[in-house]
């Protein structure tokens, strides 16, 4: 599904990520850890090609990434829901407009049923003609992670989600990816959060993914 | 169960609001077209004006002369009849005749009022000529007015009437020279006011890249707002334009170049061009700008 090929990414004449191969499976849960400034956030750009590799190569989905056109980046990302910590939506339109942005951008029927089931999902059926700048924290989160997963993305990457919310909801948005796990998605979550970590174990098989020293080490018990 | 979701209106209607609708860029657009437009109307009023201008006097008066009888009072008859029978058998002369006293008057009335004292002036007689569309030869002519009738002189207007021409020609492509400035200085504020909105929007670019939109997608929802605006400015500034034109004094009656400064009959509709033509600048001109921002944002 995602796989890296001995690759690198620098700028400045410095390498920020080296000598990076994995291969992430369909359906398999991943946490990714590091202290920061470590490239976590990087490395989730490769995944979603929002950065190209200076070396390597990255094949999602099958597809090698380097020199592809635009459109071929926006039908990958289509494959691909991101969460990121400071969720960016567009601020005029209604919490359920943005969540549905995605079935707009892609041409696809809005299936009222649909969506109403998942904003109850995510516990947001109040908030949905709320703008984005009235949502707390977790909402914005929640609602993000909505959007992420409207058209039924292979992948999930979440960065840093649980970075801005308190406990109750860290592990209230972490029961949503692992249940989104349980429908088969493959998920990658960026965090430094270990108890996050410890709680996810206890429920789904996990692997975690630490970067150090500008390279990936697979840590944990299920290595 | 129906469910009622007044907030969620179609996926077509999202991607139609996706640029948020205010902002100065919106105003300018709207400005810039609307005084275009208003401007254009002007310009096409001159242009069509100074056309029929032309066509008049390059047409109508190129064929059509005056011979002027000035002779002592005692001749004045007998050299008028040797001019009209000079005249008669010239070739390329349709028709001659002299005009009455009457005639004379609504000529000069408008320089000297309509309570003229023609009787007691020593004006001259004079003879309106129309050619066949062959002409005449005004040489020739001159020469025999001159044998029989030496008081006679023959005016084919040439003398004024090309400078006329020429200077109602320039107008009329100045007219259209402003034309193509209006199309151009729009085509350019248009630009830069869409260049200053994806700049401004460069968040619900990022946003919309992030959920798989193409720049098909992201470009055309710029393009539908700017050549909307571009129509509904055009439309007003149009619409100003035709009042304004319509209230012009009507100067036929004392008016010199000023007369005929308008539409006439079907020219009226010419003005509705205007709108739909600053639209489809408008979307040339987004549509640039668009390619070329979303391509360096990349």
């Amino acid at each position: 599904m995602i796989e890296f090929n001995n690759v690198a990414y620098g700028y400045g004449g410095r390498d920020l990520l080296t000598e990076i191969s994995l291969s992430l499976n369909p359906g398999s849960f991943h946490f990714l850890t590091g202290p920061s400034g470590a490239g976590k956030t990087t490395f989730l750009k490769l995944c979603y090609r929002e950065l190209e590799p200076t070396a390597g190569q990255i094949h999602l989905f099958g597809q090698a990434t380097r020199d592809i056109t635009r459109d071929q980046v926006a039908e990958l990302r289509r494959k691909t829901g991101v969460v990121h910590q400071d969720c960016k939506f567009l601020d005029h339109l209604s919490v359920a407009e943005n969540i549905a942005m995605p079935l707009s951008v892609a041409g696809k029927p809005m299936d009222v049923a649909n969506l109403t089931e998942l904003m109850a999902w995510v516990g947001l059926s109040e908030r949905a003609d709320a703008l984005p700048a009235e949502l707390s924290g977790g909402e914005r989160q929640r609602a993000a992670l909505a959007r992420a997963v409207i058209m039924s993305p292979d992948v999930v990457i979440a960065d840093e989600p649980t970075g801005n919310v308190d406990w109750d909801m860290s592990l209230r948005l972490l029961q949503l990816l692992i249940e989104l796990n349980r429908m088969g998605k493959t998920v990658i979550i960026a965090t430094h959060d270990m108890h996050l970590i410890r709680q996810a174990k206890s429920q789904v098989q996990t692997r975690v993914l630490r970067i150090a020293n500008r390279r990936i080490q697979q840590a944990g018990v299920d290595l | 169960m129906a469910l009622s979701l007044p907030f969620l209106k179609t996926d077509t209607t999202i991607h139609d609001r996706i640029v948020p609708p205010s902002g100065f860029t919106a105003r300018l657009t709207i400005l810039t077209a609307g005084a275009m437009a208003f401007l254009a109307v002007f310009a096409l009023t001159l242009s069509l004006a100074t056309g029929r201008l032309a066509e008049r006097w390059g047409g109508e008066l190129a064929r059509s002369s005056t011979v002027r009888i000035s002779a002592p009072s005692d001749q004045v008859a007998a050299q008028t009849q040797a001019a009209l029978d000079v005249l008669a058998t010239t070739p390329g002369v349709q028709s001659a005749r002299a005009l009455d006293s009457e005639e004379e008057r609504a000529l000069l009335e408008p320089w000297f009022g309509p309570s003229l004292p023609i009787d007691t002036l020593p004006l001259p007689v004079l003879i309106e000529v129309i050619e066949t569309s062959d002409g005449y030869d005004a040489e020739g002519l001159r020469l025999r007015l001159a044998g029989e009738a030496p008081g006679a002189v023959l005016d084919d207007h040439t003398r004024w009437r090309k400078p006329l021409v020429v200077a109602a020609n320039r107008l009329r492509f100045l007219g259209v020279i402003c034309l193509i400035l209006i199309t151009g200085v729009t085509a350019a504020m248009i630009t830069l006011a869409a260049n200053a909105a994806l700049a401004a929007n460069g968040q619900v670019i990022r946003v919309l890249r992030l959920v798989g939109a193409k720049d098909s997608y992201i470009a055309s929802a710029f393009i539908r707002q700017f050549t909307l605006r571009g129509l509904s400015g055009a439309l007003i500034g149009t619409v100003m334009g035709l009042i304004s034109v319509a209230l012009l004094p009507n100067t036929q009656a004392s008016g010199g170049f000023l007369t005929g400064l308008g539409f006439q009959g079907f020219e009226w509709l010419w003005p509705f061009v205007i709108p739909p033509f600053a639209a489809a600048v408008s979307f040339f001109a987004t549509r640039f700008a668009a390619n070329r921002t979303l391509k360096r944002l990349m």
